[in-house]
């Protein structure tokens, strides 16, 4: 079995007032790509920075690499960290920002240089090794702050959403470099961010917080396909959240009274009882204009809201009985044609296997 | 087809006949007098009323006036001395306010203004009164065991030292204020990253942050260079019979009549001033890359 590269193990930080990370544990494996989901405010940033040491004074451990980290300071710690602004050293050229952190600890010039070299080559900066921070781009700086945390062959590699000051086209490419990059040098990522499409698309593992706390941590595909509670159903991707009732447990599944929907039942392998949303993806929801097979799993008839239209798919908002609102993801292909009006009574209906029980 | 004429905006001044004039008019009555004084510098006659010819005897003629060469020393050498004392302590106070949270930090930072909003004639009559008193109680060791103290401070350029303390006390405020307002823009995770990176406190301070604050502190210096340099309010109350600062032995010169050469020592301290005010504002121009 491998050792985690990184064990967080109890880690609290309290500001005056409010509880930025609380009682938080986990474990990251080497060479793995990790992310720190959650909304602003809810310490993901703390915790990444406590890894780094800039941020001290919370209780619990950190060990990195077998070593724990209490009492090291961030100089001496065996992370790097690329900046939500870069920081990138607005009076030293690109080739003196990524050599400063070997020249500050000492390391021989005729080693630097090599080293300098080999890194601005990994970001594919070499050509702009002389210029200065104020002649370059958003995504220059940020190869620069990259090559510049990469040159000192930490063992982890933090960074603080490192995306979000980027427009969308160069986002997306940062996003496959990035994950590229990790694979060349095969060291272990943190990565920060608020933006879950960043999150799923990039990491193998993710971890949802919300005020302060590990809500789940997961694979991108269990996490969108088996939240564990409301928070990340929500949170991640778009979902219905039904409210129901628990009637009965058995064999075939969890028996439940829910709004809009009557009697269902829904396969789960886990305990049920008493308030629980039903959950369900838009996507798995097919939308007819005729009432299907009663025997074909859950469905509602409604009338259509509103249909918001993006080319390849649209969204549509069916309202139903009860006050329930459904939305549909639907394809636009020669189905959807002259079915998705305004005011049109419709059925959407889906398999009692897409739909999650979450208690809470 | 009417034709349209633009309405003039409120801040299109610049367009306005009148103003213009108005504005000429200013700057002739603001910069006359000063081309004046440099132009008759230059010229070969003992008054400052006819244009008699061009002339460099009266530079000649100050530099060999043993007295104004004297008070002209005494003005550079307390500038500097005050400049290199002022731009360390206002730098270190600037550093102070800008980096730590302390209790009455407003009102220490307003009290450390002070001197710049003080009328100067209070400043000097403030610090004339105080010298006096240390002054009296100085005397009362004449024989005693310090004498030697009061010989020392009566050798050159330590008996300036009384003007170049005043000069300093006024002009710290302004290096103060001038590096704190560089620092406001000084982005946090510069700092964060020097650590991350693995430099210690000291390595950050020197190779992040100092640079970043440099032009401030260059600029700052060169302020209270100009501000001692040209002070005479302030000396004329400390200023003693032996040390005598330029602006002061200008204004007794002055009230037997202004002649060529104080034209002449005159212009020398404006081209001073002026190459001075010249690096401050190269360096005050504010840099484009933050971060």
């Amino acid at each position: 079995m491998t050792k985690p590269i990184i064990s967080i193990r109890n880690v609290t930080k309290r500001y005056p007032g409010v509880v930025a990370v609380d009682d938080v544990s986990f474990d990251i494996m080497p060479n793995e790509f990790f992310a720190l989901l959650g909304p602003s405010g809810c310490g993901k940033t703390t915790l990444l920075r406590m890894i780094a040491g800039l941020e001290t004074s919370g209780t619990g451990d950190i060990i990195v690499d077998g070593q724990n980290m209490e009492g090291v300071p961030a100089n001496t710690r065996p992370v790097n960290m690329v900046f939500q602004s870069y920081a990138v050293f607005p009076h030293m050229t690109v080739r003196d920002n990524v050599g400063y952190g070997l020249k500050v600890t000492g390391v021989a010039a005729t080693d630097i240089a090599p080293r300098v070299e080999d890194a601005l080559e990994m970001v594919q900066m070499s050509a702009m090794a002389d210029r200065k921070p104020d002649q370059l781009s958003g995504g220059q700086r940020q190869r620069v702050a990259l090559a510049r945390a990469l040159v000192k062959r930490p063992k982890v590699l933090l960074l603080d959403e490192p995306l979000s000051a980027l427009d969308a086209k160069l986002r997306e490419h940062m996003q496959l470099e990035l994950a590229r990059l990790q694979q060349v040098i095969g060291i272990t990522f943190i990565i920060v961010t608020h933006d879950q499409d960043e999150a799923l698309s990039m990491a193998d593992r993710i971890a949802v917080m919300e005020k302060g706390g590990v809500r789940q941590i997961a694979g991108p595909e269990e996490l969108y396909e088996k939240p564990h509670s409301r928070f990340v159903a929500d949170f991640i991707g778009k979902i219905n959240l039904i409210d129901a009732t628990v009637s009965g447990v058995s064999k075939a599944g969890v028996t439940c009274v829910a709004r809009g929907l009557g009697t269902v039942v829904v396969p789960h392998d886990g305990a049920a009882s008493g308030s629980i949303s039903l959950a369900v993806r838009p996507e798995k929801l097919t939308l007819s204009a005729e009432a299907p097979p009663s025997d074909s799993g859950i469905s509602a008839k409604g009338v259509i809201r509103d249909v918001a239209y993006y080319g390849d798919v649209s969204n549509v908002f069916v309202t139903c009985d009860d006050g329930l609102e459904l939305a549909v993801n639907v394809q636009n292909d020669r189905a959807a044609v002259g079915l998705l009006e305004n005011g049109r009574e419709v059925y959407a209906s889906w398999h009692p296997s897409d739909t999650l029980i979450l208690q809470e | 087809m009417a034709r349209r004429t633009p309405k003039r905006g409120p801040l299109d001044y610049g367009k306005s006949p009148w103003l213009i004039l108005f504005g000429f008019v200013t700057f002739i009555v603001l910069y006359a007098p000063i081309a004046q004084l440099i132009a008759f510098s230059f010229n070969d006659s003992k008054r400052n009323i006819v244009w008699r010819g061009f002339t460099t005897k009266y530079y000649a003629k100050a530099w060999n006036d043993a007295s104004l060469v004297e008070a002209f020393t005494n003005s550079i050498t307390i500038a500097v001395m005050c400049t290199v004392i002022a731009t360390i302590i206002g730098t270190a106070t600037a550093l102070w306010l800008w980096r730590f949270r302390f209790p009455a930090k407003a009102a220490v930072e307003g009290i450390m203004a002070l001197p710049i909003v003080i009328p100067e004639i209070c400043m000097g009559v403030a610090v004339l009164v105080l010298y006096s008193r240390v002054g009296h109680w100085m005397r009362g060791f004449e024989s005693g065991p310090i004498h030697w103290w009061n010989e020392l401070f009566s050798i050159w350029p330590l008996n300036l030292g009384a003007i170049t303390a005043a000069h300093i006390a006024f002009s710290f405020p302004f290096v103060a204020i001038v590096v704190r307002a560089r620092l406001t823009g000084f982005n946090r995770e510069l700092e964060e990253a020097s650590k991350d990176l693995g430099a210690s406190e000291w390595q950050t301070f020197r190779n992040v942050v100092l640079p970043f604050m440099m032009p401030g502190v260059v600029a700052g210096a060169l302020l209270s260079f100009t501000l001692s340099l040209d002070d005479f309010v302030i000396t004329f109350f400390t200023a003693g019979p032996e040390t005598n600062t330029f602006p002061v032995k200008v204004y007794s010169l002055v009230r037997r009549g202004v002649s060529p050469d104080i034209n002449a020592a005159s212009t020398v301290l404006i081209v001073i001033t002026l190459f001075a005010t010249i690096i401050a504002m190269r360096m005050q121009a504010p840099s484009k890359t933050e971060g």
